[in-house]
């Protein structure tokens, strides 16, 4: 058979899937291909929704692909669903970016980091599916440990833990303190404590 | 629990905009806030001056109290965390016979969470940032119809506790609240409950979980079904299956080990 058949096919089970097809899912379907066939019209289809300007792209999320819309419409799409758009709250932000970058960890070592009771959010979180209980920290009390899950990289278009940002270094954030020249505190008095 | 940014001219209307501005949102915490009055005071952060960041810092919970805002603990943790700082510094450093040993300067703990604290703070803008699904970028999330519940594949992955859980919840919930308290027997037992689903299960390749949940649903039973469930999984007698997660959770019988654990099962149940 030919390569856009192939890629037709392929296309086909993208239309349909609710969720990223990995290659090895793919792979699987399609036995009678090898791999590498199924690799290249994969790649040869995401060239082709890119190239010609549409609505449609086929993004590598979660380790897989999925057909989602061009980021471009969100405003279209948004008057069609009409206000049911997802939403993350600073404080949950907070929580999920230091799952996400520590992981495992123990929603004791989120709060101290976060300096705030982190219970709610964590619940919520786990609610909507963003992390998980990846089991039991082996200290006294043995508490819940935590990670993000597949949901967490689809719902952030993300293609694996790796390709988070990378987490900026302490020096330089230092840096960025230190730039602003000690200047005199306006509210300091003169019969100081200091 | 943010304050609406009103209008400064019609609250205050002889106050100064720039003079004294109210940050309208609330803090996360005593870390954001206190990083906030590092910034806003423009002050080196490895050269905190500790004592007028705190008088500020305590301005802010008064303020915070003014508005009726609720002061969480974590910000008189830290607020007396500054004080001791303080008086740390206060303090002649002890005598030190070696000079190798340096003393801590007593606000490096400090500085060290906040900056710990301040690279998160980044990294959550980062990933607002991210092409959010549902909010930037949409798939379809619809299955087709005869997708739905579809029967489990050759090797679905094992049931999480916590999608268990879920599922009992859910069961729960469906079960109507009783407007009278009534004292009696059930009756029912938790082997009785694990010979029917036995029972149900027996000659099928699973059946699902909400099958074992019918009618009438009541408290008791759906407790006692559920237990009976766990009491099978520990036994190795049934396995619990669920294609993807939120699917359907199917429960299959385990033919092989069965007789072995119908032995135990009348041992420990048939006193």
């Amino acid at each position: 058979m030919t390569a856009s058949a192939l890629k037709s096919i392929v296309e086909s089970l993208f239309f349909i899937s609710d969720a990223p097809l990995t290659l090895e899912r793919l792979c699987a379907i399609l036995e009678e291909y090898d791999k590498s066939s199924v690799e290249a019209a994969v790649a040869r289809l995401r060239e082709e929704y890119a190239e010609a300007g549409r609505g449609i792209c086929l993004s590598e999320v979660a380790g897989g692909y999925q057909l989602r819309s061009h980021p471009e419409n969100a405003d279209y799409i948004r008057r069609l669903i009409r206000g049911k758009t997802f939403k993350f709250s600073r404080s949950a932000l907070e929580t999920l970016a230091v799952i996400a970058y520590r992981q495992p960890i123990t929603r004791a070592e989120v709060e101290y980091l976060r300096g705030v009771d982190s219970g709610g959010v964590v619940k919520t979180l786990l609610e909507k599916k963003m992390i998980r209980i990846l089991g039991k920290k082996d200290i006294p009390g043995k508490p819940l440990i935590y990670g993000t899950t597949r949901d967490f990289l689809e719902a952030f278009s993300l293609k694996d833990l790796a390709s988070l940002p990378t987490l900026k270094d302490i020096q330089e954030l230092a840096g960025a303190f230190a730039d602003a020249e000690q200047a005199v505190l306006p509210l300091e008095e003169p019969a100081g404590e200091e | 629990m943010s304050l609406a940014p009103a209008p400064q001219d019609t609250l205050f209307p002889d106050a100064d905009p720039s003079a004294y501005t109210v940050r309208t949102e609330s803090f996360e915490g005593p870390l954001d806030l206190l990083l906030y009055l590092i910034r806003k005071n423009e002050v080196d952060i490895y050269n905190i001056p500790i004592a007028a960041i705190t008088r500020q810092y305590l301005e802010y919970l008064e303020l915070m109290k003014e508005l009726n805002l609720d002061i969480a603990g974590e910000f008189l943790v830290m607020a007396s965390t500054l004080v001791q700082i303080k008086s740390r510094m206060l303090l002649p450093a002890p005598e030190v016979e070696e000079a190798e040993e340096v003393e801590e300067d007593p606000r490096a703990e400090l500085v060290k969470r906040l900056l710990e604290y301040q690279r998160y703070r980044e990294a959550a803008d980062q990933l607002a940032e991210c092409e959010l699904l549902g909010r930037e970028v949409f798939a379809r999330k619809f299955a087709p119809p005869e997708l739905d519940g579809l029967k489990p594949e050759e090797t679905p992955p094992e049931v999480e506790l916590f999608e268990l859980i879920e599922a009992f919840r859910a069961l729960l919930a469906k079960v109507p609240e009783a407007s009278f308290h009534e004292v009696g027997a059930e009756g029912m037992t938790i082997a009785d409950r694990i010979n029917e689903v036995l029972d149900l299960i027996r000659g099928k390749e699973s059946v699902t979980f909400e099958r074992l949940f019918t009618a009438p649903l009541t408290r008791e039973y759906v407790i006692v079904t559920f237990l009976a469930i766990l009491e099978l999984c520990k036994l190795k007698m049934v396995r619990l299956l669920q294609a993807n997660s939120f699917g359907v959770i199917w429960i299959a019988p385990m033919l092989l080990e069965g007789e072995a654990a119908e032995e135990e099962l009348h041992d420990r149940f048939s006193s």
